[in-house]
């Protein structure tokens, strides 16, 4: 047997695989998205009718909300375990990215011990604040799951920062508070935006979070579900699906191109 | 093993001529050496021989009488030093030296049997159990070679073998190399760009320019009587004296000189320690550069033709920058070689 | 007063890095401790017990094995495709391979309800297949995939594999030969990254799993979301324990072993 035709004969595999269980179901799944009532009209109906268009909106705000929260922490966290040598800085550090595979079902599980009606949060106060099963819930459990992901990302790329840079600054009279807004975060632009499309497109599609805790809550994710299972809308599923789909893969693919790494979605 | 090429050439993907039809011989137990500059198709050419480029078609490459041509590589029992070792690092020192036997399904008794008698001819003993990335480069050189030479290849090919070492390093390896493929009593081809390395280890040696082999002899051969100004200028840098012919004499801005014979329509060439600096030589020219190296110095002189004449000096006492000398370059020591391109 | 600045800055960066710390570790160690206590809303006071984990064992061994099974199988197939993808896309490298190995990310970046739904589209009415656990067994594989062939991708990308091989073919090894020599053992730091992921992630699969499964199999996650919706608090975090116990070790070693691949790939 010739080399290329062992190459080839390697590949053969993956390509069946890939073609029979991911390019074939897509074309499918996309073909039924315009079997519905509406036709391919489906698309313009979730612009058009008020429950999509909302639960796009609440989407959107929340996982903004979760991918500025993430940056924020993240960061501050990561250039600050990186910057410092302490004793317990190991420990710290595998207790921020330990979580990084943590399923989301559990994650959601875990807000309700926080805040659900026999969380810590409820049992601390005395004014029975549950939040679990609300917008806030649903934030907490994505914030969850994305610290991880941005802090290993935003380490990475500020491992690779060059630190004369910064004493350059240093040098010409920079102050540390400069220095950080001067080179730091424009050094580490491409890195945050990077990790902020992951944490965007993250919880864009996390379904396990959700499914724990927006039983009342329209993100799209639940909205699939719902429609899928329970009214057996499977065009406007599928639609929503493809939407969601395309968002998140652009999103990861802007992110890959900009840091050359891609830390797991799901969830 | 007697290797045979005919019309053998290689036109890459991309329109890349980079070997044009060559004939080459290489005789049971010769060591020969393919030089040139790079991109001049010597790798190329090696590749081609080892079985690793398919040439193009016509191409005939004999292996004593098996048409090997389209035969894949590690069906052609060739034996191959590569210019990184290619060396696995997943395996011991012994585990890659054994490796061509094992491919070959030798009894396992005959392959350790083998290896040790490989690692001894080439002072490895110490190193077998090693792993590959614990070794120095000279050593990593040692055990290619000893790799490519256990099967006991029909033909041994090595590409720029001392090329990844340091300098001084790649010196003393030369001569070692040298002494080893002798001891091995083995055909072999190897590719460099230096040409001291050609003439310190090969029988023959093949200089190549442009896809071609444009002469192939001795070493003496080439820097005695090259064939063309390229091989005179890239086997021990002969200089093109720029000057008038007429018949047999030569006409300098700083003198005369006589050659060997008529000169007419060719270039004439010399070698720096053929000018020799003496009283009453027939050239006249004033000292412009000296450089002290070692053994000798090397003199430019001007004012003998447009640019510098190089010559070289041995004494004691040399001649200072300014100073006006004399110079003589006998009959025998100049070359006449067809005009080329560039010269006209 | 760069001083000053400077040790203010530090408190707010720790304080900030020990609430997130607090964030992500305290929720956990309350689930823990609400799988070992009698009454969890009665406190650590009411006693601790093992009894909620035998509850679980005897609820949830099945799903819990067909989950580690699952995620043995997964392993099996991803090292069956993604071994001699990676060195097939390692050998061949230029725009075809990119756009392959783009198009088996996709996985990576689409949301697994929208994968699942896809598969169901298509095979659900494939009554043999959508019921039997290798329906279940695709989804995996077609998630964990991209995480093998990139990890072992990465490995070979870092090495001279050309030259390896031809050094190989010239000692006279077969192309299947210099593959099982050469590629395998050299691959191994990505390989053994790549399956310990590959496991990790299996066994947490929760997205596509849900929408795959039946009500005869039950995954892991599956059974943790159903003890969510329907088992009482204690019960609950007694199986998150023991998911805990299983996925952390193996967490710890993927983050090892990745690590360690990197360093070698660079």
């Amino acid at each position: 047997m010739t080399n290329r035709n062992f190459v080839l004969l390697c590949l053969t595999p993956l390509l069946v695989f890939s073609l029979a269980f991911l390019a074939l179901p897509l074309v499918r799944l996309f073909l039924a998205s315009g079997e519905g009532s509406s036709g391919w009209a489906v698309y313009l109906d979730i612009l058009r009718k008020p429950r999509y268009l909302n639960t796009l909106v609440l989407t959107v705000l929340v996982s903004l909300a979760t991918t500025f929260a993430a940056l924020a922490v993240s960061t501050t966290a990561g250039l600050f375990l990186l910057r410092n040598q302490f004793r317990g800085r190991g420990v710290l550090l595998s207790v921020l990215t330990l979580p990084l595979a943590f399923p989301g079902v559990v994650i959601g599980f875990l807000i309700i011990l926080l805040g659900g009606r026999q969380g810590l949060v409820n049992q601390l106060t005395p004014g029975h604040v549950v939040f679990a099963y609300s917008v806030v819930g649903l934030f907490l459990g994505y914030l969850y799951f994305s610290i991880p992901r941005v802090l290993l990302t935003v380490m990475a790329a500020a491992e690779k920062l060059d630190p004369a840079l910064e004493e350059a600054a240093r040098t010409m009279g920079a102050s540390p508070y400069r220095v950080v807004i001067d080179v730091i975060i424009p050094g580490l632009m491409p890195s945050l935006i990077a990790s902020g499309a992951i944490a965007f497109a993250t919880a864009m599609g996390a379904f396990g979070t959700a499914f724990t805790l927006a039983t009342d809550i329209d993100v799209i994710p639940m909205v699939i579900y719902t429609e899928f299972t329970l009214s057996a809308n499977i065009a406007m599923a599928a639609a929503l699906s493809i939407v969601l789909g395309l968002v998140t893969w652009v999103l990861l693919l802007i992110a890959r191109n900009l840091s050359g790494t891609t830390v797991a979605a799901g969830g | 093993m007697t290797l045979s090429l005919t019309n053998t050439a290689k036109t890459f993907p991309d329109g890349t001529r980079a070997l044009l039809p060559t004939d080459l011989k290489v005789e049971q137990g010769e060591i020969v050496s393919l030089l040139g500059p790079s991109g001049c198709g010597k790798t190329t050419l090696l590749r081609i021989i080892a079985g690793l480029e398919t040439p193009n078609d016509g191409s005939e490459i004999w292996f004593d009488d098996d048409n090997v041509t389209s035969l894949s590589v590690e069906r052609r029992k060739v034996g191959m030093v590569f210019q990184s070792y290619a060396l696995f690092p997943n395996m011991s020192v012994r585990a890659n030296i054994g490796y061509g036997l094992k491919m070959q399904k030798l009894p396992a008794k005959e392959i350790e049997a083998r290896v040790t008698e490989v690692l001894e001819m080439c002072q490895l003993q110490e190193f077998s159990a090693r792993s590959i990335t614990a070794l120095s480069g000279g050593q990593r050189q040692r055990v290619a070679l000893a790799r490519a030479i256990a099967p006991r290849p029909r033909l041994l090919l090595l590409d720029e073998p001392l090329s990844a070492l340091d300098a001084a390093l790649r010196e003393a390896l030369r001569d070692e190399l040298a002494v080893l493929l002798r001891t091995f009593d083995i055909t072999a081809i190897f590719v460099t760009h230096d040409q001291d390395e050609a003439m310190a280890i090969a029988d023959r040696v093949a200089v190549m320019s442009g896809g071609l082999v444009v002469q192939s002899g001795t070493p003496e051969d080439l820097y005695r009587k090259p064939n063309s100004a390229f091989v005179a200028g890239f086997v021990g840098n002969a200089m093109r004296l720029e000057g008038r012919c007429e018949g047999a004499r030569f006409y300098l801005d700083g003198g005369t000189l006589t050659l060997p014979s008529d000169g007419s329509d060719r270039d004439v060439f010399v070698r720096a320690e053929d000018v020799a600096l003496q009283a009453g030589g027939s050239l006249e020219g004033r000292v412009e550069t000296v450089t002290f190296l070692g053994t000798h110095y090397r003199i430019g002189l001007s004012d003998i033709m447009p640019g510098l004449l190089t010559s070289t000096y041995a004494g004691q006492n040399a001649p200072r920058v300014g100073e006006t000398v004399r110079a003589e370059i006998k009959p025998e020591a100049l070359m006449l070689l067809p005009k080329s391109a560039q010269s006209a | 007063m760069a001083d000053m600045f400077k040790s203010k800055a530090k408190i707010l960066q720790l304080t900030v890095t020990l609430l997130a710390c607090a964030f992500l570790l305290v929720p956990t160690i309350l689930s823990v401790m609400a799988g070992l206590t009698v009454n969890y809303f009665k406190g650590i006071s009411s006693g601790l017990t093992l009894k909620w984990v035998f509850q679980v064992w005897e609820l949830y061994a099945d799903s819990i094995f067909l989950s580690i099974w699952l995620a043995l199988a997964c392993l099996v197939v991803t090292l069956i495709i993604g071994l001699p993808a990676a060195y097939g896309l390692a050998r061949h490298p230029g725009w075809l391979s990119r756009l392959l190995e783009e198009f088996i990310s996709l996985p990576l970046a689409v949301p697994g309800l929208a994968l699942a739904l896809a598969l169901l589209q298509l095979y659900g009415s494939m009554k043999g297949f959508r019921t039997s656990w290798t329906f279940i067994l695709v989804g995996h594989v077609l998630y964990t995939l991209p995480f093998m062939v990139r990890s072992i991708l990465a490995v070979l990308a870092s090495m001279d594999l050309k030259t390896l091989e031809e050094g190989a073919a010239s000692l006279g090894a077969s192309p299947f030969q210099r593959f099982r020599d050469i590629v395998v053992p050299n691959a191994m730091p990505g390989i053994l990254a790549g399956s310990l992921t590959v496991v990790t992630l299996s066994l947490g699969e929760f997205n596509l799993t849900w929408m795959l499964h039946t009500p005869y199999l039950k995954t892991l996650p599956v059974g943790l979301a159903d003890s969510y919706a329907s088992m009482r608090l204690e019960i609950a975090s007694a199986y998150t324990l023991v998911f805990f116990i299983i996925i952390v070790p193996l967490l710890m070693a993927m983050q090892w072993a990745s690590a360690r691949a990197q360093r070698i790939a660079q």
